[in-house]
């Protein structure tokens, strides 16, 4: 057993390993930020998941999102964590970026548990559980929200849907 | 003949159009009750409570962290409104087949945390599809009427899932303390971010 000033080592030298190596920025977000960043691009199609590390069915599904951020270029890919509303801690989410070693877009939801709070903002529909995926077409005001795990295919076939 | 083939077609395309978009329970609906395995192996139904004045119905689950956060806040609000006539039913409607979600881990999450109340295996997902569960856990406080049991109140327990010592808003317990006193309940939906049911494969 580390003793606790073994353990706080230990935090430190993660922080610093997890800010180092990090092949790539994981941003903290607020619900606001992250609302205007969905509708401000009308370039491109706006791919939207959220998940948690915690998530098994999420982690499942990661690869499709990979795939597509690396093979269509009219859409941009974002990885929402919503670990922060169980756990204030985001080196296990930045952790588990790199042991993935993701290329889309990661961001972290700053956000908690809310009283009727920012779910709606993103989607109306929205139950709250995870996996969910949002994928909205700013130029034609398109949007499709899918509330369970995707399967091989059925990302593509909702971008040809927002793209029509 | 053929036009009765196109009714069938319309007939049928209507209700495809129509299923995905059912999504359970709105407040003041009748709730239907139900015959589930408890972990003892005998089966419980809403009427088997005569002198029950409503339910704390949770949708739950073993392996989710929500679930985990919440074990004792959901032991909690049995033990503080089961006298008061509003008993709690915990059910776990999960794919009985994912990892830790069988009904021998049912049995053993039970026995583990000592459970008072029912925990139900919801074996075919019937009951968390009519009530429209969603996520775990998912509470629906059910209030007796003359028609059956009502619902009045959908969603989380309160509003703070990372630490019951920092929540302000009990949302379950402002519910049944209303129905107590024949007020208004103050808030009847929340939404919470939580675990996904797990469903059988369709």
């Amino acid at each position: 057993m580390p003793t606790p000033s073994q353990n706080i080592l230990l935090a430190v030298l993660l922080v610093i390993t997890s800010t180092g190596t990090q092949t790539q920025e994981v941003n903290l977000v607020s619900v606001e930020q992250l609302q205007k960043a969905i509708i401000e691009d009308e370039s491109k199609i706006q791919v939207i998941n959220f998940w948690a590390t915690w998530c098994a069915p999420c982690v499942k599904e990661m690869p499709l999102f990979e795939k597509l951020h690396l093979s269509d270029g009219r859409v941009h890919v974002r990885l929402v964590s919503m670990d922060m509303d169980l756990d204030p801690n985001p080196v296990k989410v930045m952790a588990f970026v790199r042991r993935k070693k993701l290329l889309s877009e990661v961001l972290i939801l700053n956000e908690k548990n809310p009283p009727n709070g920012w779910i709606d903002r993103i989607e109306k529909t929205w139950s709250g559980a995870l996996p969910a995926t949002l994928i909205v077409n700013n130029r034609n005001g398109k949007r499709r929200f899918i509330e369970r795990q995707l399967q091989e295919g059925e990302l593509e076939k909702l971008i040809d849907e927002v793209n029509k | 003949m053929w036009k009765g083939w196109i009714l069938l077609g319309v007939l049928s395309a209507a209700l495809t159009a129509f299923m995905p978009s059912f999504t359970g329970y709105e407040i003041g609906d009748t709730a239907t009750d139900f015959k589930l395995k408890n972990v003892d192996g005998k089966s419980v139904s809403l009427g088997d409570y005569k002198d029950a004045k409503g339910f704390i119905l949770v949708f739950d689950c073993n392996t989710c962290p929500y679930s985990k956060a919440y074990n004792s806040r959901i032991i909690a609000l049995n033990d503080k409104y089961v006298s008061k006539g509003y008993p709690l039913i915990a059910i776990n409607a999960s794919d009985n087949s994912s990892p830790g979600e069988s009904s021998d881990d049912n049995i053993n999450k039970a026995k583990k945390h000592s459970y008072k109340f029912p925990y139900l295996t919801d074996e075919t997902q019937e009951i968390a599809r009519a009530y429209g569960a969603t996520n775990t856990p998912h509470v629906f406080v059910l209030n007796r009427s003359r028609q059956g049991f009502r619902v009045a109140y959908i969603g989380t327990i309160d509003d703070n899932a990372r630490n019951p010592d920092n929540v302000t808003r009990r949302f379950v317990e402002d519910a049944v303390d209303a129905l107590l006193s024949e007020k208004e309940v103050p808030v009847k939906k929340t939404k919470a971010i939580g675990c996904t049911i797990k469903w059988k494969p369709a």
